[in-house]
């Protein structure tokens, strides 16, 4: 409840044109030459200290990747991204692996610090009473520190970034890394899969609850670098992991391009909940500049019972190419996917998700929220589908749209396929925009009409803000209202 | 003191008040009666200030202030408190939310600091028990699913919590049961003062029985055609609206 | 993106050869058959990259296509006369057989005031005033619909004169004889002048058994405040593959209404392009698709909000047995500035066998804030309590099943206003119902 009137306060102090995380910081980097080829594969390769079945992997898809064609069927437009002309690496110049709090440049716990991140332990615990994070943090692309290890530790959950896990736990990463989202699933996940730098690396014993959520807080930093995190979780049988990713990066003209994979494993009655806060810098008020975010996230329910759910809030970006998606493999299986996608501005989102219904028995459901505002188009993109194998399987999917002004689109495409007869979909969406009605209910009630509208579109948003752990709605709520600023009156 | 003078009203090309004078003094409750669609909802609107309507001629002032130029969330904080024929339902806004954000809203305009959280709740839940709302409807979103006597308990309670200067009801008694039109009813007495004024717009003699007012004003075809004391209602009731329909026009 | 040009098939190779062929015989002017004929050999048949043809890959089902259709001979009218039409004595009907329209089968001097028929073919050969509107209302980027603009043979002109009301309905038959696989492309032009008033019913009729190809075409265009009610019924074989496109285009303050009931051919698509051209203007399209076998019916519809003011829905039943497919694709444009735009969709299908298919993709693109638009879609089984329910009552399991799959379409049906077709309509899904049993 007080967030709303948090929510409220934040409209009225925020600069329209000020993106609140856009501020650079001042670090010696040490970064690979410009462009991409086989010798700056295996440059950072080495970098990363990979092992040879690493080097060659990544070589592979790399390869491939030559051979590939991006994607042009989601409705955004931008001019052609020159792949030669990007940075594949950037590291902070320092030693790798720092080995305490103490250890990290000072300059960039500030910027944790200004994005509002508890990365000190201590902070933490007085910030948050009730719930424990542990933070792992990638600052450009190489994780920076992970809390929490300790604790962690004791209850056999392994949390470490990426690169980290392909040294220590080879078995594990071998087994599992490409097996959600195959090498060449499609053209961005590849060059992903080729350059990836880091990211987060997450497995949860058999029966393990783990003790805590997890995080990680993504930033681009560096000009003209391309963020390829890659990120691995594998929740064994009967585990619980609860993961939040939240997303800034600083200000600037050009474009940046962010192509990031995620890869989700729940076996037998395990259960993996992935939160998203993305707020990177959508680009001025013309349009100019903010980042490229082409991503693939999708969760394989591998075992029967099995459970992932996807929750974003995205409000940043200039272009958003995203579907959190859930392969539903085993018998029992569910998927889940709340989306808020908030545009404003010149943004472009196209996202949503798609539930393959492969088991029998499974269960999907799919609420997303758009609100476009602005110059804005936003998309809703969406596959249900039911093979042959999936009796029973459910689906009930609501998306619903809201425009504030007439300059922006809002679009919904979804594609509901079924091949069992005992599968039942059920499929609504809507498009409209906020109630004039409603909002002179609400002025006559005293509230202005930028209060009136944060209120309503929070009230539009809440089955989704719902779903996120507390801490993480709170900030959400915040964002959706600043992304909204001046889209009113 | 609430002055209007000479209102003319349209919308969409539709002239609806036709020159309306109107004076409520402090303290004073007056009732307005009048046929469907003699524009007696037109009027409250205009009041609070709902854009759709034209505004052709005419001034209303309240205490001095002209309220024809203010948004109507000023106008709200001024002190204009609209009880609406039919409540807005808000998805996903937690009634206990939706009112805190108006009071706050509404004591920040006054230069008033915020309530904190303890005092609001101590405030909303006396307001609620007085109104016989029970505490989860609270919970729920505003209006949302609410039965239409439900709602209407709900704008008195929020009549209640924001303390107007002037206050409009409008058939605030239709929908609701016998009782709970004596709740209602006790909830506005309650807040009788020598300060606040009420413009209670009904069809019903029988909701003048509870709430006694000290003029009753009759409305057809967009203006007062006959001013009188808490005995014309009555006569009303009587003898329906024969003798003014065609007196306006 | 480079595009890779695909290697032609037998049937697209076919269909290239074919207007070179025949060209010099089709009515009307050669530039604009010309230029349908290059868009189509530049796109091919559609497949599945092509968005709008993504659930009926053309290029992968159809494997020949036939050659074009004789213009029938007397003794095959002859026989046409003697078989019952789904519509007979309803009202006026005009026949259009292999491809060729018949003045001999057709009503001509039985039109009402006010309607003005002419064939096609004449029309274009002569430059009637009416065959310059030919091409106006069915315009869309499709190779299905070039094909159409390239070849066609014959078909009809329909002019209705300003502020005429009639009664009855007028019906276009579409008829199919013999039975070795012809291809037949034609097109009917239905004018509908300020303040008119009619139903058009056209069906397709033809032999069971015999792969026949139709590519039809019905464009209707309407001046202000005219009332428009369409069915289209194909139950009775027309063409195997039936390709067919509705285009219409609305002037202000009218009324369309369109129901399309298909049951018989292996494959169907009908898709249908609706332009709002004038404010204040509704349109309701429905259908029903009752499916067994390997049956494949498409419906792809694309309606267009372009100015203020008009009001959209649409509403479609898919009953799939054995290992039916179904499509549906809706798409609901709202143009910028086409503001208090109301558009509602809702796709329904009941999967009964258990390899049927249902293909939803029900989009809605808007650019313009003061809307509601909405759309629904659902595929399952038939409500397992409502089933019981009518058991309990002693119904046995088919029966109840028929009752309510019935119901089911009905909804869709009762769109249909004229009472005398909306019978023959029932008729028909009540003895596929009972086909079933
Ligand atoms: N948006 C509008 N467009 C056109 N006419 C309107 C509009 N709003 C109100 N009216 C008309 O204005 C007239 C006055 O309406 P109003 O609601 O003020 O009447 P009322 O006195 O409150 O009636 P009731 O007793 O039924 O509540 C009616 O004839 C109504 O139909
Ligand atoms: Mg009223």
């Amino acid at each position: 409840m007080p967030a709303v009137q948090e929510t409220v306060e934040q409209v009225r102090s925020i600069d329209v044109d000020q993106y609140k995380y856009g501020f650079i910081t001042d670090i010696e980097v040490d970064k690979a030459p410009k462009g991409l080829n086989e010798d700056i594969v295996r440059f950072i390769s080495a970098r990363k200290g990979d092992p040879e079945w690493m080097t060659e992997w990544r070589l592979d898809a790399f390869r491939r990747w030559l051979t590939m064609q991006e994607p042009t069927w989601a409705r955004v437009e931008y001019p052609p991204i020159d792949f030669q002309d990007l940075y594949y690496y950037a590291a902070p110049k320092k030693k790798a692996g720092p080995q305490s709090l103490d250890e990290v440049d000072p300059a960039i716990l500030e910027t944790y610090k200004k994005l509002g991140i508890p990365l000190r332990e201590q902070e933490i615990l007085a910030g948050v009473q009730t719930s424990k994070v542990a933070v792992d943090a990638v600052f450009d692309s190489v994780s920076v520190v992970t809390t929490f290890k300790e604790e962690l530790k004791k209850a056999g959950v392994i949390f470490c970034s990426i690169s980290e896990a392909i040294r220590e736990h080879p078995d594990l990463v071998r087994q599992y890394l490409g097996s959600v989202v195959p090498v060449t699933d499609n053209f961005y996940a590849t060059l992903n899969s080729a350059v990836f730098t880091d990211g987060s690396f997450v497995y949860v014993p058999p029966g393990v609850r783990c003790p805590m959520e997890l995080s990680t807080y993504f930033r681009i930093n560096e000009k003209n670098t391309g963020q390829f995190e890659r990120t691995l979780i594998i929740a064994d049988k009967g585990s619980y992991v609860s993961y939040l990713e939240g997303c800034t990066a600083p200000q600037r003209d050009e474009n940046q391009l962010h192509a990031a994979v995620v890869e989700l494993i729940a076996l037998d009655d395990a259960e993996i909940k992935y939160s998203t806060v993305q707020n990177w810098y959508p680009g001025d008020s013309e349009g100019k500049g903010g980042v490229y975010n082409f991503v693939t996230k999708r969760g394989d329910c591998r075992g029967k019972n099995a459970k992932i759910s996807w929750t974003q809030v995205e409000t940043g970006s200039a272009i958003t190419w995203k579907y959190p998606s859930c392969i539903l493999r085993g018998d029992g299986s569910r998927g889940e996917f709340y989306s808020i996608a908030v545009s404003n501005g010149y943004q472009q989102v196209d996202s949503g998700t798609k539930m393959i219904h492969l088991g029998k028995n499974t269960t999907s459901r799919i609420i997303s929220k758009g609100i476009s505002a602005g110059f804005s188009q936003n998309t809703y993109r969406g596959l249900v589908s039911a093979h042959r194998k999936a009796s029973g399987a459910r689906n009930f999917t609501n998306c619903d749209s809201l425009l504030i002004g007439d300059k922006c689109g809002a679009h919904t495409v979804p594609y509901i396929e079924s091949k069992n007869a005992s599968a039942i979909f059920e499929h609504e969406a809507t498009t409209s925009k906020i109630s004039e009605d409603q909002l002179f209910y609400c002025q006559q009630r005293g509230l202005s009409e930028e209060e009136a509208t944060a209120l309503i579109v929070n009230g539009f948003v809440k089955d989704v803000l719902q779903q996120l752990p507390m801490e993480f709605a709170v900030e959400a709520q915040k964002l959706i209202s600043i992304s909204l600023e001046g889209s009113v009156g | 003191m609430l002055e209007i003078r000479n209102l003319h009203v349209q919308i969409e090309d539709k002239k609806i008040l036709n020159g309306l004078s109107l004076t409520v003094n402090d303290g004073e409750v007056a009732a307005i009666m009048g046929p469907n669609g003699s524009g007696k909802s037109t009027l409250s609107y205009v009041i609070a200030g709902k854009e759709d309507y034209e505004v052709l001629d005419g001034e209303i002032l309240l205490d001095g202030q002209n309220l024809l130029e203010m948004e109507p969330d000023a106008r709200a904080a001024a002190g204009v408190f609209l009880a609406f024929q039919y409540p807005l339902e808000i998805p996903g806004v937690a009634t206990m939310t939706f009112l805190k954000a108006a009071l706050n809203a509404q004591r920040k305009a006054r230069g008033e600091g915020e309530l904190s959280t303890p005092e609001f709740m101590k405030k909303v839940r006396a307001g609620a028990e007085r109104l016989h709302i029970p505490q989860d409807m609270l919970k729920r979103a505003l209006n949302v699913g609410f039965s239409g006597g439900e709602k209407k308990r709900m704008e008195i309670l929020q009549m209640a919590l924001l303390e107007p200067r002037f206050c409009i009801l409008d058939e605030t008694d239709s929908g609701l049961d016998i009782d709970a039109l004596k709740i209602a009813a006790d909830g506005v007495n309650a807040l009788r003062d020598p300060k606040r004024s009420f413009l209670v717009i009904t069809h019903y003699q029988r909701l003048l029985n509870y709430i006694v007012p000290d003029t009753v004003h009759v409305m057809a075809n967009g203006r007062v055609v006959k001013s009188g004391g808490k005995e014309l209602a009555l006569e009303l009731e009587a003898n329906g609206y024969a003798d003014y329909r065609s007196q306006a026009a | 993106m480079a595009q890779v040009t695909p290697m032609r098939t037998a049937a697209e190779t076919q269909l290239l050869d074919l207007f070179p062929a025949v060209k010099a015989r089709l009515p009307g002017a050669a530039e604009p058959r010309q230029q349908a004929y290059d868009a189509f050999a530049k796109a091919g048949l559609p497949h599945r990259r092509v968005e709008a043809w993504k659930y009926t890959d053309l290029r992968a089902s159809l494997r020949e296509a036939a050659p074009l259709a004789d213009a029938p001979s007397a003794a095959v009218l002859g026989e046409v006369r003697t078989k019952a039409a789904p519509f007979a004595g309803l009202g006026p009907a005009l026949a259009i057989v292999d491809g060729m329209f018949e003045p001999s089968l057709s009503d001509l001097h039985g039109m009402p005031a006010g309607v003005q028929a002419v064939g096609l073919a004449g029309a274009l050969g002569t430059g009637h005033a009416l065959a310059a509107q030919v091409g106006q209302a069915a315009q869309a980027d499709d190779a299905v619909l070039a094909l159409n603009a390239a070849l066609m043979t014959d078909g009809v002109i329909l002019r209705v004169a300003a502020g005429t009301q009639l009664e009855r309905p007028l019906v276009v038959r579409f008829v199919r004889t013999g039975s070795q696989a012809r291809a037949a492309f034609t097109r009917v032009l239905l004018v509908v002048e300020e303040g008119a008033s009619l139903t058009l019913a056209e069906t397709h009729e033809g032999p069971a058994g015999v792969g026949h190809q139709d590519n039809t075409v019905v464009e209707v265009i309407t001046g202000d405040k005219a009332t428009v009610q369409h069915v289209r019924l194909n139950a009775d074989g027309g063409g195997a593959v039936d390709l067919s496109t509705l285009g219409v285009k609305l002037g202000a303050d009218c009324a369309f209404t369109s129901f399309a009931l298909v049951t018989a051919p292996a494959l169907t698509r009908h898709q249908i392009f609706v332009t709002f051209a004038g404010e204040n203007s509704r349109v309701s399209l429905n259908g029903g698709a009752l499916l067994k076998g390997r049956q494949h019916a498409d419906t792809t519809l694309v309606v267009n909000h372009a100015v203020p003011h008009c009001e959209s829905r649409e509403l479609y039943k898919h009953v799939l047995d054995g290992e039916a497919t179904g499509v549906f694709q809706g798409k609901i444009i709202v143009e910028p500035h086409a503001q208090k735009t109301d558009g509602q969709m809702m796709s329904q299908a009941v999967l009964l066998g258990d390899n049927a298919t249902m293909n939803n993709k029900p989009e809605l693109e808007i650019f313009a804030d003061d809307v509601v638009c909405a759309h629904g879609a659902t595929c399952g089984q038939l409500d397992d309590d409502l089933l019981f329910y009518l058991r309990a009552r002693g119904l046995p399991k088919p029966d109840a099943e028929a009752l309510m799959l019935q119901a089911f379409v009905g909804e869709a049906l009762e769109k249909v206003e004229d009472e005398s077709i909306r019978d023959v309509l029932e008729g028909v899904v009540e003895a596929w119902l009972r086909a079933r049993l």
